[in-house]
């Protein structure tokens, strides 16, 4: 029988240190929603997302009750647009992101992510429509999420795509500048996306899925930093254990929650995703667990190694806690919805070059940051190739969820409000990248012997 | 199923007897008690059996909540598998 020691660990970690579940994600495919005419293809797709995913609120709450834990966030990801929609005579896919909306209203989701497009290699006619709907479809409606992936480590980078993203964010930017462009935080430049990821924004349900999938995101980094107080000042072994142990058990509840949700939908489980994912709460942040581990502020010399350790750690105690492993895996680094990165930025202790040294060793990329409203859009493009890069050749995901913050400079704070938080904005190297990125073209695929 | 109840409060006398009476009502049988009081605070963990149980979990859940505001503490039911996935392999 289950100890009072146990129990009362488990409630202390969930009612002290924020243990929930991040997200429970369905993934719809809308492959059979297929119609050359865009008025049928939308109802079509409003009807399979709004049957599917009617029950999925109503069941996380009731797991939510059940088992005592939160479970923050509700989610559905559908197969990319870009795809799905790509047999519709239209010449905008704006009404394709009005229907996802009223659908994820309707069954009471906060983001439905899929308004996306694969153009690693190159775009189909469906994807440059796509990408050019992503500045309006995101200022005209509240819950849809875009991606756009621009480079695999076996296709290479399609430079021209990263070049129009540039234009892309900036006009986002723009058309949401009321609201602190707002828009752009809805937005994912990806290389190398996954197919099963349950966190948004980036979320997609790849074509190699099924045709409904339920994903689980897990999180937890205020029990990783409370368990590493106990640790403190002990040598690396001691925290890499403590960390691996934190990992699975937070896992094991991903898990059990996941099979819960799978069986009580009908759905088959897809994949935890053992992601440390914070919010702008305190104790509820990455950057504090890298000032327990030793470090003054998450930027100091040191903090790449930290975060290194911190990733490959929770996986290697994730990955036995559950059956099926996937999504991004690892700890996230947005700025704007962690209250330590925030504050390390504003102390100037983490640059954008830090932080995209540490894009090196944790799973996804530059995350939420605010940039100043000025910057050119090929230097924009120009941080989506080197993040892309980093991706490319490290065989992971990198991405870039970048804010150009219209009318606001240097210094300024922008505000997105709940779980997007907020972010100073942060300097971006003057330099220009722009007959780089006005080459266009395709970067080939790295070589991927001689590894040094 | 099995659940477990957790109560966290100031100590005062009926606590106990506020909580196994309504279980009783609630045809919740009772298997196991743990109970420690530090420096005036209680702190009771309970593992009951619910298969018997006349209402439904959530049913249970809010009336426990409403129990627990009546004596002053917080009072939780949580299915036992969140215990056991995280601590038994």
């Amino acid at each position: 029988m289950i100890s009072r020691m146990e129990i009362l660990e488990t409630n202390k970690m969930i009612e002290e240190s924020r243990l929930d579940v991040r997200t429970i994600t369905m993934g719809i495919s809308l492959l059979d929603c297929a119609d050359s005419d865009i008025d049928r293809f939308n109802e079509n797709i409003y009807k399979k997302i709004t049957t599917y995913a009617k029950d999925l609120v109503k069941v996380g709450n009731a797991l939510e009750r059940q088992f005592g834990i939160p479970i923050v966030n509700k989610r559905i990801s559908v197969t990319p647009i870009a795809i799905a929609a790509a047999g519709c005579k239209t010449d905008s896919y704006v009404s394709v992101a009005k229907t996802l909306d009223r659908a994820a209203k309707d069954v009471g989701v906060n983001f439905i992510g899929g308004f996306s497009a694969l153009v690693q290699k190159g775009a189909t006619p469906s994807d440059n429509l796509l990408i050019e709907s992503i500045p309006e479809a995101l200022s005209v409606t509240e819950r849809v999420c875009a991606s756009v992936n621009i480079g695999t480590s076996r296709n290479g980078l399609n430079m021209d795509a990263v070049k129009r993203m540039g234009e892309i964010i900036l006009d986002t930017a723009e058309r949401t500048k009321e609201v602190d462009s707002l828009g752009c935080a809805k937005l994912v430049v990806f290389c190398n996306a996954v197919e099963d990821n349950p966190f948004m924004a980036g979320a997609f349900h790849g074509v190699g899925e099924k045709d409904c999938v339920i994903n689980v995101g897990v999180s937890g980094p205020g029990v990783v930093k409370s368990a590493l107080e106990n640790v403190r000042g002990k040598d690396f072994e001691t925290l890499c254990e403590t960390v691996k142990r934190t990992a699975f058990k937070i896992t094991r509840v991903g898990q059990l929650i996941a099979q819960e949700a799978s069986k009580r939908l009908n759905v088959p489980f897809g994949i935890i995703d053992l992601s440390l994912a914070p919010t702008p709460e305190i104790g509820d942040s990455i950057a504090e667990i890298f000032q327990e581990m030793g470090l003054e502020h998450a930027g100091a010399p040191g903090t790449t190694a930290a975060l290194a350790i911190l990733n490959d750690n929770v996986k290697k105690g994730g990955v036995m806690a559950s059956s099926y492993v996937g999504g991004l895996s690892g700890a996230f680094i947005p700025v704007s919805e962690d209250h330590g990165m925030i504050e390390a930025v504003k102390t100037g202790a983490l640059t954008l070059e830090k932080l995209e040294a540490m894009t090196c060793v944790c799973s996804v990329g530059l995350d939420m940051i605010a940039i100043p409203g000025s910057t050119p859009a090929s230097t924009i493009s120009g941080i989506i190739a080197d993040e892309a890069a980093i991706g490319m050749v490290n065989n992971k995901t990198t991405a870039v969820r970048i804010i150009p913050v219209i009318g606001k400079g240097i210094g300024e704070v922008a505000e997105f409000g709940g779980l997007l938080g907020f972010a100073p904005i942060m300097p971006v190297n003057g330099f220009s990248c722009e007959a780089f990125v006005n080459r266009g073209g395709r970067i080939p695929a790295p070589i991927h012997s001689f590894k040094n | 199923m099995k659940g477990i109840i957790t109560v966290l409060g100031n100590d005062r006398v009926g606590i106990i007897a506020g909580v196994c009476s309504h279980l009783a009502e609630s045809n919740v049988n009772i298997l196991d008690i743990s109970q420690t009081i530090v420096k005036g605070f209680f702190n009771m963990v309970m593992i009951v059996d619910l298969d018997a149980c006349n209402t439904s979990f959530e049913g249970l859940a809010d009336d426990l909540g409403k129990v627990g505001e009546s004596l002053g503490v917080a009072i939780k039911i949580q299915h036992e598998d969140i215990f056991n996935t995280m601590h038994r392999i």
